[in-house]
């Protein structure tokens, strides 16, 4: 086993939505190499338990990188900054013995801070509600294979796809926007058959509802993909630039 | 129906003026929208900063092709006042589009990061951090919209005031050769001695520094800029993307040398 580390951890606490907040510091001891980040907070929450401390809130769910839910900031980058890592995979071996932490919540406005690492990302659900999604009959179970898919096609729809919603980019980008998921969005659904009935109500409505939420303009810094656990890429920035305009110039409005 | 039917008699006059409008609204009141327009107008003052480069390169040729070039471009007459409202109205758009966009950029973060950008992989901080022409759009900007005004006070309106050399341009006439100074020219009768202005505007040193200064600004916003727009129209993926930087960089970087070529080769004396 290798040895374990103590660190130094300086964490935003904030007791409510309506707390002004601060830092405090905390001191993780005996600390495995092999622990996720998530599971060394686990460790100095059960210490501040024990102490009758209240211990750090914060989000996690599935653990394996896919839900999207472990929001943090780890030394100013988005998820710790390993490339196509959330913070709950980011294992403390890159970490070293002795160092100091600084763990914050996403900070945007559009994402207010619900307590100490949590934010309320129910702006992302309201921009999928404005069009994330396709219309079908419901019924029996379509045969397979009856709407042919080009197989390139369907390929950039799944890169799209992988985007699980955490909001990384929006909390890297400089300007808070929130312009990779939702161009991950839109672009998942127009690059198959299945979207085109939908594809400029949708362009036209989730762009929309991503400026009245407040999140930034995106200023082609790139911050977004690098942070993003999912590795989606800028183009579909781009992609998502061409559909608006395609869906300005044949439909105008929703 | 009625409604429509009343306005227009059912004619779809009503429908296309809806439809219009909403076009209008979805250019200049969403974040996507105005960020075509930064695109677009970007992309004409940058042709407009190619073609007045390339216009005062002829500075090289000597006083007759300079001139001569100017005295056609002001016999453009209406022409030349299309243009110029053309030019203003692109302006006046890419920095209201400017200053909307980087507003709302503000009010989407109020409260920064307290933590320095490290990242557990070192060597990826580069991309993380935007870079420093990204960061700085706004001020570069609107610096070389001050720049701008102060050089068309210098050379257009040319007040005499402010360019330093104790000099009127405009008393600055040249004779029907295109060559020979003119003294006591008339204006609209005469032709304005544009290369003896350059000349005595640039051999004040200060203000060839300050030209120098602002043209290296402008260079630097349009390294960003010029690569960013192609995003912003939708035309950028992966496999030209390098191609776009590079050319953003490379633009940048002859305009930069294109420009400065002037006032270096009058303080040095080679252009006299």
């Amino acid at each position: 086993m290798d040895k374990l580390m103590n660190l130094k951890l300086k964490v935003w606490r904030q007791d409510n939505a309506d707390d002004v907040g601060r830092f405090e510091e905390y001191e993780a001891h005996d600390i495995s190499p092999d622990m996720s980040f998530l599971e060394m907070l686990d460790v100095v929450n059960e210490g501040l338990i024990e102490s009758g401390k209240e211990p750090i809130a914060f989000d996690s769910d599935c653990r394996e990188g896919i839900c999207g839910t472990c929001s943090m900031v780890i030394n100013g980058a988005a998820h710790g900054g390993q490339k196509g890592t959330t913070a709950c995979q980011l294992h403390m071996r890159h970490f070293s013995d002795g160092m100091t932490i600084t763990v914050e919540p996403w900070r945007a406005t559009a994402f207010p801070v619900h307590r100490d690492l949590v934010v309320d990302r129910t702006a992302f659900d309201r921009i999928q509600q404005k069009g994330g999604f396709i219309s079908v009959r419901t019924g029996s179970v379509p045969d397979a294979n009856a709407i042919p898919v080009p197989k390139d096609q369907s390929d950039l729809a799944m890169d799209a796809a992988q985007c699980i919603g955490c909001g990384a980019c929006v909390a890297a980008c400089k300007n808070a926007s929130a312009m990779l998921f939702v161009a991950a969005k839109i672009s998942h659904l127009s690059l198959v058959p299945q979207g085109q009935p939908e594809r400029e109500r949708r362009a036209l409505a989730m762009v929309k509802q991503m400026d009245d939420e407040g999140f930034g303009n995106c200023t082609v810094t790139g911050s977004c993909e690098a942070v993003c656990p999912k590795e989606i890429s800028l183009d579909f920035i781009a992609r998502m630039n061409r559909e608006y305009g395609r869906a300005l110039i044949k439909k105008g409005t929703i | 129906m009625e409604l429509r039917n009343s306005i227009d008699g059912g004619r779809g006059l009503y429908d296309t003026f809806v439809q219009l409008m909403d076009f209008i609204t979805g250019i200049f009141k969403t974040s996507l929208g105005r960020k075509y327009l930064m695109a677009i107008t970007g992309a004409g003052l940058f042709g407009f900063v190619v073609m007045h480069m390339l216009g005062n390169l002829l500075v090289f040729a000597g006083p007759a092709a300079i001139n001569e070039y100017a005295a056609k471009l002001q016999g453009l007459g209406p022409l030349l006042w299309v243009a110029r409202i053309g030019l203003l109205g692109m302006v006046g758009l890419h920095i209201w589009s400017a200053i909307k966009l980087t507003s709302e950029n503000r009010e989407a973060r109020t409260v920064e990061y307290d933590a320095a950008v490290e990242p557990v992989d070192a060597h990826r901080r580069g991309d993380i951090v935007a870079k420093f022409a990204a960061r700085t759009m706004i001020f570069s900007g609107l610096i070389i919209a001050a720049f701008a005004f102060y050089h068309l006070a210098h050379y257009t309106w040319k007040v005499p005031q402010i360019n330093g050399a104790g000099a009127d341009f405009e008393l600055f006439y040249v004779a029907a050769d295109f060559t020979t100074t003119l003294e006591g020219g008339e204006e609209g009768k005469d032709h304005a001695d544009i290369f003896k202005m350059i000349v005595t505007g640039f051999k004040v040193p200060a203000v060839s520094v300050f030209y120098v200064v602002a043209v290296g600004l402008l260079c630097f916003h349009l390294s960003h800029g010029l690569s960013a727009m192609f995003q912003s129209l939708g035309v950028k993926n992966k496999n030209i993307a390098p191609w776009m930087d590079r050319f953003a960089v490379c633009a940048s970087a002859l305009i930069f040398l294109g420009y400065i070529s002037i006032p270096v080769c009058v303080l040095a004396g080679f252009i006299k």
